[in-house]
């Protein structure tokens, strides 16, 4: 081309291809790892944890490499590259997520870390004997421990919101259980246990009329949901990097401004210090007064890498093909004698909990394990829903944007390999 | 080498794949001595995350020899039990202390099912077998 024309704005973008997840799953330098049985892996194990694609491990990598340095501390050359990756990725972060502001967003260990930060910062100091947490039946343990600890030392109660039979958590049952003793709900953005999808903004706006305060559990959501804090008005939402194909051990609380800032510090140490003396101590600002200490620095830089990884796909596109997926996996199953799913909410996201007849959880993951294909048996961490379904265990396969039909139809090979051993 | 041990191997080499290797220890979990239902109770039940495995020891031998029975409710597990109870139960303290049970395992191939993955309770269940072998062997000495 000899002309020269001066493009517009949608011209200068690189025109993005259709998602395609056999490439994308080629990103993923351990899908391809043989396993000691020769065969390949399938991994549906994704709710419990994501694989890294090679920006990720990279990224991690380059840090130590190329910048490995406290930050905020130093003036020196790697100081300021280990800030610039670990500031950078909150920029990300808070993009990532519609935060208002980078200031909203709180390094933590993970969605668990989160919670429990805002169980004893905001919680603990506000609530009183009489006062109600609202969480929901399908909640993971740790959406309901923090708040049991809670409870026991300030006095207030819980109050469960119960799941309709398909696993799903209905506006009017959660309605129904706020008063104006609800200081705080808290309920996940998507089951892990069920996949359920519950209508979160709904229950943001009916937690708000009733004068309380929420927190979503967006570990499950993030690579399979569009989150924007803004548009659902989210007081608080947490996450995991591991569940966004970023390293473990690491995550992120999102809280608005004027809550966080009203909030004590959850640590002491260094950094979340603006001044120490022993007459007394002044705090640092939000998010610094809640990350004592030297943080996962190379944790927030790969965490960078994983959000920059998922942009550059069109995540609808992704999402729709996450839940073709489901639902051609589901259509098998359910073909399958004596096999039966656990969580059928319309519109749920792709994690299928299953149970066999005659055969338990742990005899499923096993044999399935065996044909190479990962999977997570057990209560999930939410031994209230197996109670509410009246199971010991389930058998859970979760999707992630690398899984192919190939995995689904192994894993429909694999199911019927314990027919035949059962049968 | 223990008679037990040898046939349990003699038959693994005769499966032709994992899937008859599986069948196999299905059926061996299907042949327990049965608990009553008295016997699932806290006391004997070991620790395990993904399954419920029980266990019992029945000390009143005449011969020195500690008699166990077994069960849990996922299938491979009471299977592998079937396994455990052919190498440990009807044996005398010091040969159950003298037994190199990661051995064994790696020769049934099965010891993914012993080393890795202490959490479906199997493990316990060695370390419990081993204790009562090891509190009977100081009792005596």
């Amino acid at each position: 081309m000899s002309q020269v024309t001066m493009p517009n704005r949608e011209d200068t973008a690189a025109p993005r291809p259709a998602f395609d997840a056999e490439r994308a799953a080629r990103d993923f330098p351990i899908l391809a790892e043989a396993l000691p049985s020769g065969k390949r892996l399938v991994y549906l194990d994704n709710a419990a944890t994501t694989q890294k694609p090679t920006a990720v491990l990279e990224a991690s990598d380059a840090y130590y490499r190329h910048a490995n340095a406290n930050v905020h501390r130093a003036i020196h050359t790697l100081s300021q590259r280990a800030t610039a990756q670990y500031e950078g990725a909150r920029d990300k972060l808070a993009a990532f997520l519609n935060a208002g502001s980078r200031d909203e967003i709180v390094f933590t260990r993970g969605t668990t870390d989160g919670i429990n930060l805002v169980a004893q910062c905001y919680a603990r100091p506000r609530l009183a004997e009489g006062d109600e947490i609202l969480v929901t039946e399908l909640e993971h343990h740790s959406n309901i421990v923090p708040w049991q600890m809670i409870a026991e030392t300030t006095g207030a109660k819980i109050v469960v919101v119960p799941l309709g039979d398909d696993g799903s958590v209905s506006l009017d049952d959660f309605k129904a259980k706020l008063s104006d003793r609800t200081k705080i709900a808290a309920f996940a953005h998507i089951s892990n246990s069920l996949g359920t999808v519950l209508p979160i903004a709904d229950m943001i706006a009916a937690a708000h009329q009733a004068g309380a305060v929420t927190l979503i559990d967006g570990a499950q959501a993030v690579a399979h949901a569009r989150v924007d804090v803004q548009a659902l008005d989210a007081d608080f939402y947490v996450m995991s990097s591991h569940k966004l194909f970023g390293p473990t051990g690491f995550g992120a609380l999102y809280g608005k401004r004027a809550l966080l800032e009203a909030m004590p510090p959850y640590q002491g140490g260094g950094d979340m210090i603006e001044r120490v003396s022993f007459s007394g101590t002044t705090y640092n600002e939000i998010p610094y007064k809640f990350e004592a200490g030297t943080p996962n620095i190379a944790g927030a830089a790969a965490l960078g890498a994983a959000v920059d990884y998922v942009e550059q796909f069109d995540m609808a596109e992704v999402f729709a093909y996450e839940h073709a997926l489901l639902a051609r996996a589901t259509e098998a199953m359910e073909a399958i004698d004596g096999l039966r799913i656990i969580g059928t909410a319309p519109g749920k996201a792709g994690i299928i909990s299953f149970v066999m007849d005659g055969v338990h959880a742990h005899d499923i993951g096993t044999l399935l394990d065996e044909s190479g294909i990962a999977i997570r048996t057990g209560h999930h961490c939410a031994m209230p829903v197996m109670e509410r379904f009246e199971v010991p265990a389930t058998a859970r396969v979760s999707f992630a944007l690398y899984n192919t039909q190939a995995d689904v139809d192994a894993l429909i090979d694999g199911l019927g390999s314990i027919q035949r051993i059962f049968g | 080498m223990d008679q037990n041990i040898d046939k349990l191997k003699t038959t693994f080499e005769l499966l032709p794949d994992w899937e008859e290797r599986y069948r196999y220890i299905i059926d061996l979990g299907r042949k327990l001595e049965p608990l009553d239902d008295a016997e699932r109770n806290e006391a004997t039940l070991v620790r395990g995350c993904m399954s419920q495995v029980w266990l019992v020891a029945d000390d009143e031998d005449a011969d020195n020899k500690l008699h166990f029975r077994g069960d849990s409710d996922a299938h491979i597990v009471r299977g592998l039990i079937g396994v455990l109870l052919m190498i440990y139960s009807d044996k005398t303290p010091r040969q159950i202390a003298d037994t190199d049970i990661q051995q064994v395992f790696a020769d049934l191939n099965l010891e993914q099912h012993i080393t890795m993955n202490r959490r479906n309770g199997l493990y316990s269940m060695v370390e419990t077998i081993q204790r009562h072998a090891a509190a009977r062997l100081n009792a005596s000495s």
